[in-house]
């Protein structure tokens, strides 16, 4: 038996950075240095642990949709200790938003064959957290998503979701789309040996054109959504700080009471 | 005027406080027609029509419960297919993002996600959403589709507006994939008897400063006074000293309450993207220096072991 695993990743803006929209309302990707979506590493440890703790063959592509740079967020993975990485490039996503952006993945994890797709749970700029529920659903393949504990045995995945009014034990059979939280297990640090290693490692290059894509269907012009005006918050005016002498108790319950919260 | 899906978020026919929400924003598009599923579901009809469903679209099944999300999108396409809507609008919780995310491929819609504020525009309803940590603020609209968009809790008033709600069984066909996900079991989380994170009205977190598992308990204190939820910080969530349900943060919660109390957090951005939009925030900390000091309109530079208790007993004294 073997298990292919297909782990999707974003390559970021680092969130610790001054993040800011480019002229075109997309998210500036030249100013600020970019990384790994630090919730895809958790995908990314979780596929290597299922490889460990399994008799069959696992092979762990990592897959992103990114400009050139997004090589960064492979070569990571790679050094983590993935088998093989695609690269989706091309001039004409730029701009695509989600549903564009899933249409795009699920075209390439077909290409790529799989039993098994892993992604984090959010990337750390857009947020929204949808795109591995839209797998699912252009897959036709069970959801088993935001889960805190996952394994695989004979065809089957399970996983625990903990979710705001109860913890959930899910079960399904493969292919199926997982994604896992931050809760699922801290992610190994590539070790010099990874490093070295995934130099070596495979990356191919696919196109639009390799996934039959015409180019309307994603970037600016094929997106389903329209941001009309992106505006800086106004910095927050600046409050009373007072130091603790004492009164620090005291002089805190007197501002609550002034803006009626007691 | 043109109707207005909205998903209710209901446990066992009991409405939560992000879907009455809802209500009023669906109101300044058009007419709101709720869709209640699962066990219960007619049960919430009183208290939707109060705030100004016309329509209770229901469905009891037990696929709801047994199986994840996809029942549920196959319930609101029926719904959606039945009423033709302006908009569908879900509350921002984990699953409903899930569930608009796939209803909106399966109608071929672009779907906004998170949005804090919803107005009505020429070309179809305006959402604003929070982004970068909430540094920034965009204006969105869905230029495909009917929008499909999840609105997160706290964005608008719960108002009082007697409607209809009138109560109709919506008629459902599940698909051959809804039964993919089986939910083998579930734990209910216990009742802490606290207002849940995201829709209270004051939120009091600990971080780092905390130092302990057991100091929470002046953290919790403090909450209780002002009848207030407990948040906690990545760090102290991940020092286990807290539950993760309460993280307050990006990888968390995000909350955007009237009063946010911030104790022992430094305010790293990781912090700051899940409660930078709070009306009013304070903030004690030993550390002049925090980060969090730039946001606060009142902050104590103190221990928070000699602050936060004495802040507590001043609360009791005042409130008798």
């Amino acid at each position: 038996m073997s298990l292919r695993i297909v782990v999707t990743v974003k390559y970021v803006p680092d969130a610790t950075g001054d993040r800011h929209f480019a002229d075109d309302l997309t998210v500036d990707r030249d100013d600020v240095d970019g990384l790994l979506s630090e919730l895809d590493e958790y995908a990314v440890e979780q596929a290597l642990q299922i490889s460990e703790n399994s008799d069959d063959d696992v092979e762990i592509t990592v897959l992103t949709v990114g400009p050139e740079d997004a090589k960064d967020a492979l070569r990571k993975a790679l050094s983590m200790g993935a088998d093989k990485a695609i690269h989706v490039e091309d001039d004409d996503i730029h701009g695509t938003d989600a549903i564009g952006t899933s249409l795009v993945l699920a075209k390439a994890i077909e290409k790529a064959g799989y039993d098994l797709v892993i992604s984090g749970m959010a990337s750390t700029d857009g947020t929204m957290g949808v795109v591995p529920a839209l797998l699912a659903e252009r897959l036709g393949v069970p959801q088993v998503t935001l889960l805190s504990e996952v394994s695989v045995e004979d065809g089957t995945v399970k996983g625990r979701r903990d979710g705001d009014a109860a913890s959930e034990n899910l079960e399904a059979s493969l292919p199926a789309v997982v994604s896992v939280t931050d809760q699922s297990g801290e992610a190994r640090y590539p070790s010099f040996k990874g490093i070295m290693a995934a130099k070596k490692k495979p990356v191919e290059s696919w196109d639009l054109s390799d996934l039959d894509i015409e180019a309307e269907e994603v970037g600016l012009a094929g997106a389903y959504t329209t941001v009309d005006n992106a505006a800086e918050r106004p910095a927050r005016t600046a409050g009373t700080i007072v130091k603790d002498e004492g009164e620090g108790g005291k002089q805190l319950a007197e501002f609550l009471a002034g803006q009626k919260f007691i | 005027m043109a109707e207005v899906l909205v998903y209710v978020d209901h446990v066992d026919g009991a409405v939560r406080k992000p879907t009455l929400e809802l209500l009023t924003l669906a109101r300044r598009i058009g007419e709101p027609v709720a869709v209640a599923l699962g066990n219960g579901a007619a049960d919430t009809a009183a208290a939707l029509a109060e705030h100004g469903a016309v329509k209770v679209l229901t469905h009891e099944a037990s696929e709801y419960a047994d199986y994840l999300v996809v029942p549920k999108v196959d319930a609101l396409q029926a719904a959606v297919e039945a009423v033709s809507p302006a908009a569908v609008l879900v509350p921002s919780s984990a699953e409903g993002k899930e569930i608009a995310a796939r209803l909106a491929l399966r109608l071929g819609s672009g779907i906004i996600t998170d949005a804090v504020d919803l107005e009505a525009g020429d070309e179809g309803p305006v959402a604003t959403q929070s982004v970068f940590a909430a540094s920034f603020t965009t204006k969105s609209r869905v230029s495909k589709g009917t929008p499909v968009i999840t609105v997160k809790p706290n964005s608008a008033a719960v108002e009082a507006a007697p409607a209809a709600g009138a109560v109709e069984a919506l008629s459902v066909t599940f698909s051959e994939k809804a039964t993919g996900t089986k939910v083998t079991g579930r734990t209910p989380r216990e009742s802490t008897g606290r207002p849940e994170l995201t829709e209270a009205a004051i939120v009091v977190s600990g971080g780092r400063g905390v130092n302990g598992a057991e100091n929470f308990a002046i953290i919790e204190a403090l909450a209780d006074s002002l009848g207030a939820a407990v948040g906690a910080s990545r760090a102290a969530v991940d020092a286990g000293w807290y539950p993760h349900t309460n993280q307050v943060g990006q990888t968390g919660k995000s909350v955007s309450p009237q009063l946010y109390i911030a104790s022992g957090i430094s305010g790293a951005i990781q912090h700051r993207a899940g409660m930078q939009t709070s009306k009013t925030i304070v903030a004690i900390n030993k550390d002049a220096e925090a980060p969090i000091f730039d946001l606060v309109d009142y902050g104590v530079v103190g221990d928070l072991f000699d602050v936060v208790p004495a802040l507590t007993e001043e609360i009791k004294t005042r409130k008798g």
